[in-house]
Formats: C-alpha cells, sequence, structure tokens
C-alpha cells in the first residue's frame, strides 16, 4: 500500500498533516502516539516577537465545531529555534513552521530565519493577519495582497516549498487561489477558520471575549470541501486540504475532490490520539476501496455530465 | 512527568448524589481505570462519551476524586450541555479517557495541611485525603451552597477533622468569606494550605495568603474551560505573576498562591 504524496517536492509518507494551531509543537501529544507516523506537523503559528493572543474567554464549543480567538499566542521565532524545534524529531517527518505577521518585512524577515533551519522542511504563511501597514485589512482578502506576501517570503526562503494558507471568508477563492500561485506559492492550504460568532441569551454576552471569532470542526467539512474543489480547479500548484477531518475517510473526501493532502486541526482535540489514528487507518480503508496509492483516485470526483439535471 | 494515553473505557456507573434535596444535578460517574502507570491527588482528566460523536466535539475536564482498584471516580454537577449528558451515561457505554494530566497537589507528610474546599472543589480531596500517609494531620474546611449530600463531606469528615460553612442565601457569603479567613490566620504558619473551588474562592485564599506571608505555603487549583488538555489550544490560559499567559491544563491546574492572577479582564 502506498499512502506516500510528493506535495511541491516534499515527500511525504502519508498525506496527514497537523493543522497549525491545534497540535501545538507537536511535543504536547508525543504521549499519544509516534509523531514519525505522522504525514508532517504543521507547528503552531510564530510571529517574530512572543505575543500573548486576545484576552480570555477564547474559545467556544459550537455544535459539531468550536470558535476560537486565540490570537496567535506564541513564544516568538526565537524561543522557537531554541526550545522547540531541536526536540521534534524532524529527521523522520517534515516539520513546516506556520508563518504569522501583519507587514511585509516581517513575512520575509520570518522567512528568512525559519527557512535556514535544517529542521524547517516547509514553509506555510497565515494571511489572515490585519495588514497594519495597509489600515487593517487582512491580507488574506486581498488578492493583490496574498501574492505580495507570496512573493515577499519566496523571495526568502532558501528554495524550501512554500505553502499559502487561505482564508474562506472571501467573495471568490478561486481568485485568492490563483494570486498565491502568481506570487510564486509552490502549495495552498484552505481552508483557514470560517469568520463566526456565538452568544449568551442570558447573559446577553457574546460567548468570546473578542466577540467574533474563527469557526473549525466538522460542522465546516463541507464549506471546506467547496473551497477545495473550487482552488484545484483554478491553479496548477498543489492544494491541501484543511477542515473538519476527522476519519481516514475524510481523508479520502478531500483528496476525491483534488488535495495532495489534509490537515487534521480539531479533530486533534476530540481526542489527542486522532492525527496518528487517522494515518494508521489510512491504508486499510484504501485496500478496502481497491486502491493501491492515491496518485490515480485524486481528483476523480465524478461530476454530474451536462444536461442530466432535475 | 509524562501523561498517560488515550484510552477507551466503560462506564461502571452513574450514581446520583443528593437525590432527596437536588434530583438530577449532583453525580459521582465511575469508570473503569485505565492502564495507567501513576497519578496524583489534583491531576485532572478529560472524558468524552464516544456517543457525542461530531456534535460535541471537546471532552471535559475533571479532578480525579478516586482511582483505586480498578475504578476511576469523578464527581460532577450537571450544568451545561456536556455535564448533562454524562449525567445520562448507562453502564457499558464507552467513555475516551486521557490522563492523568496536570502536576497534582503537593503532599508534606511531615506538616500540618489545611485544606479549603468550595463546593465541588472538594473531589479532587476525596483523592488527597484517601492517598495521605498521616490524615490525622490534615483540616478540611468546607464552604458549600447545596445540600450537604450532594457532596462527599461526610464521608472525609469520617477520615479528617473537618469543619463546615454553609451559604443558604447570598447574604451568608460574608460569613462564609469571614470564616474562611479566620481558619486560615489561625492554621499552623508552617503547614501547607491547599484551595480548590469557584474562582472568587480562591481569590479570597490568594488574597487571605498574601496578607499572611503563606503564599509560598498555599496551592490553589484552578478551573477552566479547555479543548484539549494537553496545552495544545491555548483556551485556559491565566495570568501568571508577571502577567504572561500560563496553560491551566498543563503547567497547573495546581500553582502556587503566588504564581497566578485570578479573576477575568
Amino acid at each position: 500500500m502506498d499512502t506516500s504524496v510528493n506535495l511541491a517536492g516534499l515527500r511525504l509518507k502519508n498525506p496527514v498533516l497537523t493543522a497549525s494551531g491545534t497540535f501545538g509543537f507537536g511535543l504536547e501529544f508525543e504521549p499519544y502516539g509516534d509523531l514519525a507516523v505522522l504525514g508532517g506537523i504543521v507547528v503552531k503559528g510564530l510571529s517574530l516577537e512572543p505575543r500573548q493572543g486576545n484576552p480570555m474567554p477564547r474559545l467556544a464549543e459550537t455544535p459539531c465545531g468550536m470558535l476560537n480567538s486565540i490570537g496567535i499566542q506564541n513564544p516568538g521565532l526565537e524561543a522557537f529555534v531554541r526550545d522547540k524545534l531541536p526536540r521534534l524529531p524532524w529527521r523522520e517527518v517534515p516539520v513546516i513552521a506556520n508563518l504569522y505577521a501583519c507587514s511585509l518585512d516581517e513575512f520575509a524577515e520570518l522567512a528568512g530565519v525559519l527557512s535556514a533551519e535544517q529542521g524547517v522542511a516547509a514553509l506555510e504563511v497565515n494571511v489572515s493577519c490585519p495588514n497594519v501597514s495597509r489600515g487593517g485589512a487582512a491580507f488574506g482578502q486581498d488578492p493583490a495582497q496574498i501574492r505580495a506576501v507570496a512573493e515577499a517570503v519566496k523571495a526568502r526562503c532558501a528554495n524550501k516549498p512554500v505553502m499559502v494558507k487561505l482564508s474562506p471568508n472571501v467573495t471568490d477563492i478561486a481568485v485568492c487561489a490563483r494570486a498565491a500561485e502568481d506570487g510564486g506559492a509552490d502549495a495552498l492550504s484552505l481552508i483557514n477558520t470560517v469568520l463566526g460568532m456565538a452568544v449568551d441569551a442570558r447573559t446577553r454576552r457574546p460567548r468570546l471575549a473578542n466577540v467574533v471569532g474563527g469557526l473549525s470542526g466538522p460542522a465546516v467539512k463541507p464549506v471546506a470541501l467547496r473551497c477545495v474543489h473550487q482552488a484545484v480547479r483554478a491553479v496548477s500548484i498543489p492544494v491541501v486540504g484543511v477542515g473538519g477531518v476527522c476519519c481516514a475517510e475524510d481523508v479520502l473526501e478531500f483528496i476525491l475532490v483534488g488535495a495532495h493532502a489534509v490537515q487534521v486541526g480539531t479533530a486533534n482535540f476530540m481526542r489527542p490520539d486522532a492525527a496518528f489514528a487517522i494515518a494508521s487507518d489510512l491504508p486499510g480503508l484504501m485496500r478496502g476501496l481497491g486502491l493501491d496509492g492515491l496518485e490515480g483516485y485524486r481528483g476523480s470526483l465524478i461530476l454530474p455530465g451536462p444536461g442530466r439535471g432535475g | 512527568m509524562r501523561h498517560g494515553a488515550c484510552r477507551e473505557v466503560k462506564v461502571l456507573e452513574v450514581v446520583p448524589l443528593g437525590q432527596s434535596k437536588r434530583p438530577g444535578e449532583f453525580f459521582e460517574l465511575r469508570l473503569e481505570l485505565p492502564d495507567w502507570e501513576a497519578w496524583r491527588p489534583g491531576q485532572f482528566v478529560m472524558l468524552r462519551p464516544l456517543s457525542w460523536g461530531l456534535e460535541l466535539v471537546w471532552g471535559r475536564p475533571f479532578s480525579i476524586a478516586s482511582a483505586d482498584r480498578g475504578v476511576l471516580c469523578v464527581l460532577f454537577q450537571a450544568l451545561g450541555r456536556g455535564t448533562r449528558r454524562l449525567a445520562g451515561l448507562r453502564p457499558g457505554d464507552q467513555v475516551l479517557v486521557w490522563g492523568p494530566l496536570g502536576n497534582g497537589f503537593a503532599v508534606d507528610p511531615g506538616k500540618r495541611t489545611l485544606i479549603l474546599a468550595g463546593g465541588m472543589g472538594l473531589a479532587p480531596f476525596r483523592a488527597y485525603v484517601e492517598r495521605h500517609p498521616a490524615p490525622d494531620l490534615i483540616r478540611l474546611f468546607f464552604a458549600h451552597r447545596f445540600p450537604l449530600e450532594c457532596y462527599p463531606f461526610d464521608y472525609l469528615s469520617g477520615l479528617v477533622d473537618a469543619v463546615r460553612v454553609e451559604e443558604r442565601s447570598p447574604g451568608d457569603l460574608a460569613l462564609v468569606i469571614d470564616a474562611l479567613r479566620a481558619e486560615m490566620a489561625a492554621f499552623d504558619q508552617r503547614g501547607l494550605i491547599l484551595a480548590c473551588g469557584p474562582t472568587p474562592f480562591l481569590g479570597t485564599v490568594r488574597d487571605r495568603a498574601l496578607e499572611l506571608g503563606l503564599a509560598e505555603r498555599t496551592q490553589l487549583s484552578l478551573e477552566e474551560r479547555m479543548a484539549c488538555g494537553v496545552g495544545a489550544c491555548l483556551g485556559c490560559a491565566v495570568k501568571d505573576a508577571g502577567g504572561g499567559n500560563v496553560q491551566v491544563c498543563s503547567r497547573g491546574p495546581v500553582f502556587w498562591a503566588g504564581d497566578v492572577q485570578l479573576g477575568r479582564g
């Protein structure tokens, strides 16, 4: 059984990655499985300086999902390189650093430092931050800005693959996907969280101190599948599906729609061994479906033919 | 310390507590004990019944009330979507357990120990008292709002020197606070003070410990909403003494009184 995937030159033993912000720095999950069985680990978003994130409460459980407004709390670039990366088994499993910045210069600086680290296999770029130098509009909602960020990171990435993580909170995901590809991105990951809100009818207060937050979990899987479906038609670079992956069958659904790999996010909270279980369940499921590899299955979704409406 | 792994275990029994006074509200959940190598009183577990499927995505954190002779016990009050569904579990139902998590309480068998518990904050002290090598050195102060039958107080008062105050109406709160403050002032200055309860209760304990110069002998077990329990979701952060964020799940839930700030905002 061949579960391996070539993701923009990055050889993954299987298509199961972990989603940034849901798997810490990987080390938190070592008691629950062997990190080396994963296709890759995307670590918590990193900024140049340490960040405290948003005020509490910053999580709320919602039906089949959750909202978060953590706000990229992280120990900063230097602490990651010094304290976290050396402890990760990066020789056995690709470690993908997730970059969070609020200006093009910061993105470029993060890319330069992280790509120089032997233990960092690839970069994932989070474009959901408000662009401070452009009056606060999120990078990820402006195709021109997405392209500019991709270019800035690509220029400093030391030829390591650059994956741009796209937001679903846009009018046309295909336009954003093309903008990232035009900027030189080697791959795309989508979707980031869906902007949402929860309130308490009794206390009359929002459930998050930040009022709004990002929805994730099984509830967003249909949105993610739709976005991947549209993105793979718009670009020729590989796409990584993110959103509500909870089991091996979900992995195949994203690959069927055209993704090269997936990221497991909220499922890591549903049970801390989720990503390991999904990676180990995949070969059995593939065998059951008569698949000996993923290449031929990818994008083989059978769409209704013309004139067959009704 | 290495955490235990994630295991599917069976429900043995859901025992209602205080049925005559508060029916359907307080419970002892008894589960098969996973194959843990070790655990400490004050640690907690995350529980997520398999029947929750995709609907409720988080496990729920509970103090270990006991883990002995093949049985893991937690005590809870059914207050929200998760705990109400836990109360409806039946023997044989499968529950995912990950733990033991967090750090646990200090133990000093050579010193007197004062336990300060508010409401369901009594739960971890059942394990603490049962496991303590010298229970005759323990004094328990218990403040509660609901009838005594809802808590394991009678059982514990048979094992250690125990007093209680009841808050029958909101007007009694000042009495509870006065009693708590007096209890701490009268206690052996060289002993150990351990507290668990609602955040305002812990805030009173913390303030009093600082006043009396006992912050380095006083531990607080905090409760926070959390998704993962393992230090990844960053939902359960509280402020440390320097104003930085620390996670209750992985750096606590037990903190020395001088090392955390309490209260939100």
